[in-house]
């Protein structure tokens, strides 16, 4: 069947959402579409405060800012939401998105332009029996703990000390589930220090420039064989350990979801910084082909805060191409430019910052 | 150090440590919060001014203690729960210290509890004074606790005793 837009939003997380809300009243014909059975990706999972400013939900937990966009979302009438529905390939010969929804309905969705928000995966890690049950990725565990109410395991080693890492142990305690240790193999904690202070006041360690070197068990995870590694991250000899736990969890990083922009040919880099390969963009998250903007995790990884402000830009930046514009849209994306940059700068900022230097581009609008 | 350990040892608070003379004067806010993150709902938070305007979202705040009365609005207007305050000389013996807390089943007025360092370590019991449910933020709590005065500047956080569990 064919189904004809003005704005294609793929993925209804948190810059999706935003990209959509840029877009009410503008009477463009806005379609969003996702592959869970709701909107609001990864936010409907955090159960903290969210940092950042007023104008980014500071202290409003990030589940509820995914119910508050959902809610902007779904009250407009020129949005509409397919859910279930996975964009599963762009056909450049007749320019659509293929869309598959609920596994049985097949779409052509044609567009006028495409902003592409699918977010990121997670990355595992390499090491003997990791494939054994009982190990998970950090996002399966807050989508089993946080949406479905589902104690993943009872006494937990945690691989991993960026915020993830930090914020998925906070949650696991909250829980009631047992964190043993929180491992890194870098020598510095990754995350925010508050974060790390939160579980080290409830008693977790964090052992830095330590990892986990075999798991073990049978049929299920039984315990780790954990690690010290010397500044050049190899293992040094002598200093194995094996701890008992029933689940290990892997919080090693994300990866843009990036197949969709490959179809559509976009230039792309490999920026270790922003977690793999990242689409070229110009300050409007307009990426090297003109119909195509990108915003959220896909366009480098980073924080929900961030994915948010991406997602406000490339929605009015689609409403000006459009001709469909508020009278302020200038002034408005400036603003959200500044936000952005602001939340760049410092030290937390620096990787962020080394890496999107590697993708600005000026394409033009 | 903190970036090492994920607690920070006393003397990284550096200007955040009040002196002995504030303490004196009664309770103030002690921000625990030593690292740039791009964050700032604290400086909205106090009605009295007493924490500074940041010049950018990534500023550490900085307080004005002469300012701070040690109210706590401040505590649950931070995200990073990294928000105390200390009343050093509360009575005789003890110290009043308020902390926020997102954890249930919240302890309740009246209860002893175990004290926690910033490592997690016990370090004593208290009494909790008062369980505070504020109004930016209702799942969380402010807990008052009286804690012996030479841990004023050690406790960071409350675990429900043992024997409290029903």
């Amino acid at each position: 069947m064919r189904i004809d837009c003005d704005v294609l939003i793929i993925g209804g997380g948190p810059a999706g959402l935003c990209a959509a809300r840029s877009l009410l009243g503008t009477g463009l014909k806005v379609l969003i579409l996702e592959r869970d059975p709701f909107l609001g990706g990864q936010l409907l999972k955090q159960t903290h405060m969210f940092f950042g400013s007023k104008e980014q939900y500071a202290g409003t937990r990030g589940f509820e800012i995914g119910q508050i966009l959902t809610r902007e979302v779904q009250a407009s009438p020129n949005i509409t939401v397919m859910l279930e529905t996975v964009a599963s390939g762009y056909y450049p010969e007749e320019n659509f998105i293929l869309a598959l929804e609920k596994e049985k309905k097949l779409y052509q969705v044609y567009f006028k332009k495409v902003i592409v928000a699918t977010g990121a995966s997670e990355k595992s890690l390499l090491f003997e029996g990791n494939d054994l049950p009982g190990i998970y990725g950090a996002g399966a565990v807050q989508t089993l703990m946080n949406m479905y109410g589902v104690m993943p395991g009872k006494d937990i080693i945690m691989i991993g000390s960026g915020n993830i890492g930090l914020i998925v142990s906070y949650q696991l305690l909250q829980a009631g589930v047992k964190v043993k240790a929180i491992l890194e193999a870098a020598p510095t904690v990754g995350g925010y220090f508050v974060h790390a202070a939160k579980v080290s006041r409830m008693g977790i360690p964090i052992f830095t420039q330590t990892t986990v070197k075999r798991a073990l068990g049978r049929n299920a995870l039984e315990g780790v064989e954990i690690v010290s590694l010397d500044s050049k991250w190899q293992y040094v000899p002598g200093t194995e350990r094996k701890w008992p736990c029933d689940t290990l969890c892997l919080a090693v990083g994300l990866s843009p979801m990036s197949e969709l922009l490959w179809q559509f040919q976009c230039e792309m880099r490999y920026v270790s910084e922003l977690g793999g390969y990242v689409a070229k963009r110009n300050p409007f998250m307009q990426t090297t082909h003109p119909d195509v903007y990108i915003a959220g995790d896909v366009s480098g990884v980073e924080e929900a805060s961030s994915a948010m402000l991406e997602g406000t830009i490339a929605g009015f930046a689609v409403s000006k191409a459009l001709h469909k514009m508020l009278d302020s849209v200038d002034q408005v994306i400036q603003n959200s430019q500044t936000f952005l940059d602001e939340m760049h700068v410092g030290t937390i900022g620096e990787k962020i910052r080394n890496g999107l230097a590697k993708v600005e581009v000026d394409v033009c609008l | 150090m903190f970036i090492k350990n994920g607690y920070l040892d006393i003397d990284e608070l550096g200007e955040r440590m009040p002196s002995e003379e504030r303490f004196e004067q009664g309770p103030v806010a002690i921000l625990e919060c030593i690292q740039q993150i791009p964050c700032n709902p604290c400086q909205n938070a106090c009605s009295r001014g007493a924490i500074l305007p940041f010049q950018s979202i990534n500023d550490t705040p900085t307080i004005d203690m002469d300012k701070c009365n040690g109210c706590g609005n401040c505590i649950s207007a931070c995200p990073g729960l990294a928000i105390f305050v200390v009343w050093k000389n509360y009575n005789q013996e003890n110290s009043l210290i308020k902390l926020p807390l997102e954890l249930l089943p919240f302890p309740e007025e009246g209860d002893s509890v175990e004290l926690m360092n910033r490592k997690g370590e016990k370090v004593g019991t208290g009494k909790v004074i008062k369980v505070q449910k504020t109004k930016q933020n209702s799942k969380s709590r402010v807990i008052w606790v009286e804690v012996p005065k030479k841990l004023a500047m050690d406790v960071r956080h409350v675990a429900r005793s043992n024997n409290h569990e029903k």
